[in-house]
């Protein structure tokens, strides 16, 4: 099955790097959703996040030619995807935005129908708390939970992702989690 | 001395806690790496309560829900990459014909100036310095921003 995806997947590459837009309209939509809600995790911002994983896929598209058969898509677009969104951090950085759009809609989307209302009211609370927290990491810490937490990579994924060691994915995600740990501390031990 | 062995023991076994803490978190450690780290917090009772901590963490986080974005978001996406990139491409043209067009333009106007037997000398010389002017700032212009590009502290990012 996982066999057949790729072999789909190359197929489609192959296509692409011959100028094949339908074929690259097709890669689109397999990893729109993944890129939209990494860049969604790095940035915080809808229209940013949406503008900066389009933007990636342009770019891709441009420099398919590049694209090592060996490779996975999704690897590489990331990669185009991440140095946009940092440059994006970087030069909005004054005017950051918190971790907004993880927001309370999808959270009552998703929330238990069973679930009591003062017991949901905790989990808004701790979620939101969560958020600040997170807004306060550095962006390569954001992005290792990201990776992590929010899109289920494993370690050998992420590190070929961001092209790194898996130590150094453990160790990222050992201080990003330390940090929130540290900054959640007295509101988890309230709710224990 | 038996104190500072102590210490670094105590190190020593702190750090272990942390390389492993993770990958048990994750749920990536090896048979042998759990088997270590069930004894490190069989022994070690504040790694114990560190690691439930860190797994509640981990729970509170993949429990974070994300912001849908309306259905029509993904329906029109393909279509927004599509016009983007056709957009670019009708860019880069305009800008290579632009780029061309208006060099020879330049090209022909300094000629003619130069051809032209009734301007005064200091005139045709003045017109020339703005032309050169122009050229050099646009070329220092240039050449700034591919200063910055290799100083890019994100360089190292592949692109």
């Amino acid at each position: 099955m996982n066999n057949n995806r790729e072999a789909d997947e190359s197929e489609l590459i192959r296509r692409s790097r011959m100028g094949d837009k339908d074929a690259f309209g097709q890669l689109v939509c397999i990893y729109m959703k993944r890129a939209y809600f990494s860049a969604l995790g790095l940035v915080s911002s809808h229209e940013a996040a949406l503008d900066l994983s389009q933007e990636a896929f342009v770019r891709a598209y441009r420099a398919i030619g590049k694209l090592d058969p060996e490779r996975k898509f999704y690897t590489w677009l990331y990669q185009i995807l991440r140095n946009l969104c940092f440059n994006y951090i970087r030069d909005r950085a004054r005017h950051a935005r918190p971790f907004s759009e993880l927001d309370e809609q999808k959270m009552q989307q998703i929330a238990d129908a069973s679930q009591d209302a003062s017991s949901r009211v905790e989990t808004d609370e701790l979620h939101q708390q969560l958020r600040r927290a997170i807004n306060l990491l550095s962006p390569l810490e954001r992005e290792v939970i990201v990776l992590k937490d929010l899109q289920e990579l494993s370690y050998k994924e992420i590190a070929e992702v961001l092209g790194c060691p898996v130590g150094t994915v453990m160790s990222r995600l050992y201080n990003a989690r330390k940090a929130l740990r540290n900054s959640m501390k007295e509101y988890m031990n309230d709710r224990n | 001395m038996t104190e500072t062995n102590f210490s670094n023991s105590s190190l020593d076994t702190r750090k272990r806690f942390e390389s492993l803490v993770m990958g048990a978190v994750d749920g990536e450690l090896t048979r042998e790496e759990g088997a270590e780290f069930e004894r490190l917090i069989r022994e070690h009772p504040e790694f114990r309560v560190e690691f439930k901590q860190f797994i509640r963490i981990k729970e509170v986080t993949k429990s974070m829900p994300m912001k849908l974005p309306p259905e029509e978001v993904w329906d029109t996406y393909w279509y927004r990459v599509y016009n983007r990139m056709e957009r670019r491409a009708g860019w880069i043209l305009l800008s290579i014909g632009a780029i061309v067009l208006i060099t020879y333009g330049l090209y022909q106007f300094v000629m003619n100036l130069l051809a032209d037997r009734h301007l005064e000398t200091f005139i045709k010389i003045a017109i020339i310095a703005v032309l050169a002017g122009a050229v050099i700032v646009i070329i220092s212009v240039l050449r700034e921003k591919a200063f910055v590009r290799r100083t890019d502290p994100y360089k190292e990012i592949k692109r």
